[in-house]
C-alpha cells in the first residue's frame, strides 16, 4: 500500500492504520465486528448506528469500539 | 395449591416484568460455556454484563452475546468498574447505544479496596440518566437516608450492599436492609456480598423484591449447582415472606395438645 494512502488512527488505544476513505462501517467490516453487538466512540462522541456508513476516518482520530463482556 | 400465590409473584422493575427474583452477574467464570450453563441453572430473567473494548487484534474471540442470547434474556448493563460519573455516564450511554438497553445498573465506586459506593458521584450519575430516559438502578450503601434520595432522583430500584463486593460476608446489616425496604416505593434488591444460599433466603425474607449474585456462584466449587442452589434459596425466602412468619416466643409452646393424654 503506497503510504500517501494511509492514515493512522488511535483504535481502543493503539495506533492503527486504515486507508483513506473508510468509513466506520468499513472498519468494523474489515475487523469482522458485526455491527449490531458493538457502539462505537469517535473523538469521545457516540456515533448512533445509522451514521456508520457516512462518516469518513481521518487521521488522527480517536475510535472506541467497545462491546458487552461478562461482568458483576 | 400452597404456591398459588407464589406463582403469580411477578417481579416488575423499569416498567418490565419478570418471573425469577434471582439476577446473576457474568463475570469470574472459566469460560462461556460455564457462565451459559449458571445462568441456565439459575433460572434468572436479568444477567448484568460490563462493558469494555472490543480485542480488536484476535478476531476470533468469543463474544458473550453468542453465548447468552439477549432476545431471551435481559441484559442489564452495568458501570462494574467507573469510579467517576463521567466514566459510568459513558459507560451507559455506549451501552445504550450497542442496543437500545435503557434498563441499567449503576455504580460509581468510591475506593479500589472496599469496592464502596461513592454516593455523592451516584446519586449526581442517577440524576442525569433519569432525565436522559435511562430506567436506572442503583447499585448503594445500606443507607436509608441516601437510599431516599437515590428514590427521589428517580431510581427504578435501590440495590443496597450486603457486605463488600466479592466477599461473600452476608448481610451485614439486615436491620438497615429492612428499614430501606419498608420505605421504599421502588424494588429494593440486594447487591453484592452474597456468599451463600442463606445469605440469599435471608434478603428475600426480610422482603427485598430480588438478589443479584455473581461471585458466589462463579467462585463456588461447582457454579452450576451453586446456581441452582440460589434460585432455590431466593424461592425459599420469598415463598417464607409471603406467607408470613410465626410470631417469636421466648419459652416453648408445645405443639400436641394437652387434652387425653395417656
Amino acid at each position: 500500500m503506497n503510504n500517501l494512502n494511509v492514515a493512522k488512527i488511535q483504535l481502543n488505544g493503539n495506533s492503527y492504520d486504515i486507508s483513506i476513505k473508510t468509513s466506520l462501517y468499513d472498519l468494523l467490516n474489515n475487523l469482522s465486528i458485526p455491527d449490531d453487538k458493538v457502539a462505537i466512540e469517535l473523538n469521545g462522541t457516540i456515533i448512533e448506528k445509522s451514521k456508520y456508513i457516512k462518516i469518513l476516518l481521518k487521521k488522527g482520530d480517536k475510535v472506541e469500539v467497545v462491546h458487552f463482556i461478562g461482568g458483576g | 395449591m400452597a404456591v398459588g400465590k407464589y406463582m403469580e409473584d411477578i417481579f416488575s422493575v423499569g416498567q418490565k416484568n419478570f418471573k425469577s427474583r434471582l439476577i446473576v452477574g457474568t463475570g469470574k467464570y472459566k469460560n462461556f460455556e460455564e457462565t451459559a450453563n449458571a445462568v441456565i441453572a439459575s433460572g434468572a430473567d436479568i444477567v448484568t454484563v460490563a462493558v469494555r473494548r472490543v480485542n480488536i487484534t484476535d478476531k476470533k474471540q468469543p463474544l458473550l452475546m453468542d453465548h447468552l442470547d439477549p432476545k431471551k434474556i435481559t441484559y442489564l448493563p452495568n458501570t462494574a468498574g467507573c469510579f467517576s460519573s463521567e466514566d459510568a455516564l459513558r459507560t451507559l450511554r455506549l451501552a445504550r447505544e450497542i442496543g437500545g438497553w435503557e434498563l441499567v445498573k449503576l455504580e460509581v465506586l468510591g475506593d479500589k479496596k472496599t469496592l464502596y459506593p461513592n454516593m455523592i458521584e451516584t446519586i449526581k450519575s442517577t440524576e442525569v440518566l433519569v432525565k436522559e430516559g435511562f430506567k436506572v438502578m442503583v447499585y448503594c450503601t445500606d443507607d436509608p437516608i441516601l437510599s431516599k434520595k437515590l428514590e427521589d432522583v428517580g431510581a427504578s430500584a435501590i440495590m443496597p450492599l450486603a457486605a463488600p463486593i466479592g466477599s461473600g460476608l452476608g448481610i451485614q446489616n439486615k436491620i438497615n436492609i429492612s428499614l430501606i425496604k419498608e420505605q421504599s416505593s421502588v424494588p429494593v434488591i440486594v447487591d453484592a456480598g452474597v456468599g451463600t444460599a442463606s445469605d440469599a433466603t435471608i434478603a428475600m425474607e426480610i422482603g427485598c423484591d430480588a438478589v443479584l449474585v455473581n461471585t458466589a456462584i462463579a467462585e463456588s466449587k461447582n457454579p452450576v449447582l451453586m446456581a441452582e442452589s440460589m434460585k432455590n434459596a431466593v424461592k425459599a425466602g420469598r415463598q417464607a415472606f409471603l406467607a408470613g412468619r410465626m410470631k417469636k416466643r421466648k419459652y416453648a409452646s408445645a405443639s400436641s395438645p394437652d387434652e387425653n393424654l395417656i
